[in-house]
């Protein structure tokens, strides 16, 4: 069976509803990536260099990433070579496959799922650089925990920046959950530990705590964020259950640095990926998978409250070359 | 810095020809490959690269790089004055209206930072330029982002017009010129809510916003983080409202910052100033000459000297010269040098503005700890002025005593005692040196 088709058929098992969310969401990322696909198939018949060559810069354009692409290509060369394949419309398939392949490495498991204690408390703690989007996702997750039935309390720990905790205060609000907090200047981790505390005599059954936004290279903000999660870590030993990492999918290779700096002050379990509804592509998120074995858990696709969505590969990668799927597995028909 | 600079790139490639004696077209190739790479790296936009690679290749081919015993720093050379071309000169001008109010739109992506930057801008305005600005808060979707702005203006002593979230931000905006009109502002400063360049309603809202009160200045705020994707924001923010000038913010982090390439190239329109930290007096004039050196990857020279002309001054060095000449340097002096250090900033941010220093070994990671300045200044603190002027009376009773009164030890208080000998015996050389004429040569960065 092809590529393609094993990707559609696994993308028939989801509910429908997710594949449009993807679709949707993706639109903008789609259009230019498929158009230039196709460009590049209808400007080359034959797989030569200069298909690579331009192949390279379709990649590169997605933020895929400098290295992560050159190893990419090398590995495409081989495939082609090894199944003999001349036709570029061909090669199309394979990248896709390969993109898959490069994001789970040789991991089974396909969506990643947050690592829920089901008997207790859960603390999620949320951290990033500044202006990413960790409030909002907040929110957003509250959201859709809420929907599955659990109990959710939100701990406002950014502290710092200037209507931030009034900002997770209206998010409370509309979901309907309740926010712990301190008056703005107050220690982040103090928030957090009375946010624990609340949390354990409600009896809620998730806890996310928001922090300030920081750049990765300030070495005394990264070290209150650890601070932070020792705190949480002393309240309840095998807590926070997730570290999510909120990044910009407009990021360049920064992203990975980001990843690297954050991983090392709180040990990042989780990627969310946000604002994927422009044109950017978060192609970065495949180099950091690849490279860090951080898996994306969920993607930012609008604005709305329902639009934060776990994240799987196969419904990224089918947003992608939707149209070349449909059209490509209609004609197998 | 996570990525490798295009100086130390192109060591490697240099290693290689170096035995070769002459440099061929093929080598140059490689050279530019390694210039690609880098700039890539540095998320510039592929397509700039593109561009400027070949104009790059140009002139490297022609006699100026083949020709010359250091074909390496030629080609960097080159690199770094198409660079500058390419950014322009500095412009952190701004607008002033011939009838007051001057108005300036702030737009942009969510999260890019523009109510930060609002505030930042109103700072400056007043400080450096001695104006009387009005915030106004045109952001009514985002949850508490009026609320955000408010913070700041009190921050700022600083008014902030606002209609809550109810209202349209056209009115708004109009409402606010009004009431600086009423009030005798000078700028008016009006801070929009972030949006995607893609679409379309909130796009035609900026338009709108723009016909109606014609503003002198629209600034596009810009992560600076931002990868492949600023030149397509940056050409939709253009076309649809013809933007004045951009705004970079988070350079205070460890990205290359190639977007301002990127965004220099596809709109032409100034890069005016930066966002240097957290801090609402970090914003400061761009410089497109450092920026350049940045995205290759080669220190920043001259920002360090600028922290230190901000925050030296100048009597007090030409006295602590003095001192050292005669060799009066004290304690007390110690102190004031380290407090003037202390004022330019976190030790380790100086350091990674220092060219090389990625390449020393052991220097990569460095971090100063912070925290042992604090126990040198606190050890001193604890001196007697006797002491501190002359520490040769120093005992064993002494000793204990600051340790005691600084909270360390004792054998800290001598390390500290000897160095500062050591310290005295080396500004003894060096102004010896100076006497007998032989002067010492500045220190040779590379490739400056």
């Amino acid at each position: 069976m092809s590529f393609f088709k094993k990707l559609k058929e696994k993308i028939n098992q989801q509910t429908e509803q997710v594949t449009d969310k993807f679709k949707d969401g993706l639109t903008k990322t789609r259009d230019s990536f498929a158009t230039k696909m196709n460009d590049l198939v209808a400007k080359y018949r034959k797989v030569d260099e200069e298909f690579f060559e331009e192949l390279e810069e379709i990649l590169i354009s997605a933020d895929v990433g400098v290295e992560t692409v050159m190893e990419l290509i090398e590995e495409l060369e081989m495939e082609v070579k090894r199944r003999n394949i001349k036709d570029t419309s061909e090669v199309i398939e394979v990248i896709s496959e390969k993109l898959v392949e490069i994001y789970y490495g040789d991991d089974e498991q396909e969506v990643e799922q947050l690592n829920l204690n089901e008997n207790g408390l859960s603390v999620i703690l949320f951290v990033g650089v500044n202006g990413v989007g960790k409030t909002t996702t907040i929110g957003k997750l509250a959201h859709m925990l809420k929907e599955e039935g659990k109990t959710v309390m939100l701990a406002a720990g950014d502290t710092f920046r200037a209507g931030a905790i009034e900002q997770l205060e209206v998010w409370g609000d509309r979901v309907g959950v309740e926010v712990v907090k301190h008056s703005e200047g107050s220690d982040p981790a103090a928030v957090i530990f009375d946010g624990i505390q609340a949390a354990k005599s409600r009896g809620a059954d998730v806890l996310l705590c928001d922090t300030a936004g920081r750049l990765q290279n300030k070495v005394n903000l990264m070290n209150e964020l650890a601070k932070v999660k020792r705190v949480i870590t002393r309240e309840i030993p095998e807590a926070p259950h997730d570290v999510l990492l909120v990044l910009d999918a407009t990021t360049g290779q920064n992203a990975m640095s980001q990843a690297k700096t954050f991983s090392e002050a709180t040990d990042v379990s989780g990627i969310v990926l946000s604002k994927l509804d422009g044109t950017a592509k978060g192609g970065i998120v495949l180099a950091i998978r690849n490279e860090l074995s951080i898996p994306v858990k969920f993607v930012g696709l609008g604005e709305k409250v329902t639009d934060l969505q776990a994240f799987d590969a196969n419904s990224f990668v089918y947003g992608l070359f939707a149209d070349m799927i449909d059209q490509s597995t209609s004609a197998d028909e | 810095m996570a990525f490798e600079g295009l100086a130390d790139r192109l060591q490697k490639t240099i290693q290689k020809i170096k035995g070769k004696g002459k440099v061929s077209e093929a080598d140059v190739k490689e050279m530019t490959r390694e210039v690609r790479l880098a700039l890539l790296e540095a998320d510039v936009n592929f397509k700039v690269v593109k561009d400027f690679v070949k104009r790059v290749k140009e002139r490297a081919v022609g006699q100026e790089v083949m020709e010359s015993l250091t074909p390496g720093q030629q080609v960097i050379k080159v690199v770094k004055d198409e660079l500058s071309d390419l950014m322009g000169g500095e412009q952190s001008k701004i607008a002033v209206a011939n009838k007051p109010p001057t108005v300036i739109m702030m737009v942009g992506l969510q999260g890019a930072g523009k109510t930060t930057t609002t505030g930042k801008l109103a700072n400056l305005l007043r400080k450096k330029h001695n104006r009387n600005p009005m915030l106004v808060a045109a952001d009514i979707y985002r949850p508490a982002a009026i609320n955000q702005l408010q913070t700041l203006g009190k921050q700022l002593d600083m008014p902030v017009f606002s209609l809550g979230t109810e209202a349209n931000p056209v009115d708004i905006a109009n409402q606010a010129i009004e009431k600086a009109k009423e009030e005798h502002h000078d700028y008016v400063i009006i801070d929009t809510a972030g949006r995607l360049h893609v679409d379309e309603n909130l796009m035609g809202e900026l338009q709108e916003i723009k016909e109606s009160v014609n503003p002198d200045e629209i600034f596009l705020v810009v992560d600076a983080m931002t990868g492949q994707d600023a030149v397509n924001v940056a050409e939709s923010f253009n076309e649809q409202l013809d933007v004045s000038g951009v705004v970079l913010t988070k350079l205070d982090g460890d990205t290359r910052g190639g977007a301002a390439i990127s965004i220099k190239a596809v709109t032409g329109k100034p890069i005016k100033f930066a966002g240097m930290g957290e801090k609402l007096d970090e914003l400061e004039a761009f410089h497109p000459e450092r920026m350049a050196s940045r995205i290759l990857g080669m220190g920043d020279v001259l920002s360090l000297i600028e922290k230190a002309q901000d925050n030296v001054d100048e009597k007090q060095a030409k006295e602590l010269e003095e001192k050292m000449r005669s060799m009066s340097f004290t304690f007390e002096d110690f102190l004031d040098q380290m407090q003037q250090v202390k004022k330019m900033g976190p030790l380790d941010e100086l350091m990674n503005m220092m060219p090389g220093m990625g390449k020393m070994k052991g220097m990569k990671n460095l971090q100063v700890d912070e925290k042992q300045i604090d126990h040198v200044e606190a050890i001193i603190k604890s001196m007697t002025k006797k002491e501190r002027v002359d520490p040769s009376i120093m005992n064993a009773s002494r000793k204990r005593r600051i340790a005691k009164g600084s909270g360390t030890s004792v054998s800290e208080v001598n390390r500290l005692l000897k160095q500062f000998t050591e310290m005295k015996k080396m500004m003894k050389q060096m102004t010896n040196m100076g006497k007998k004429g032989k002067k010492k040569k500045g220190m040779n960065f590379p490739f400056m």
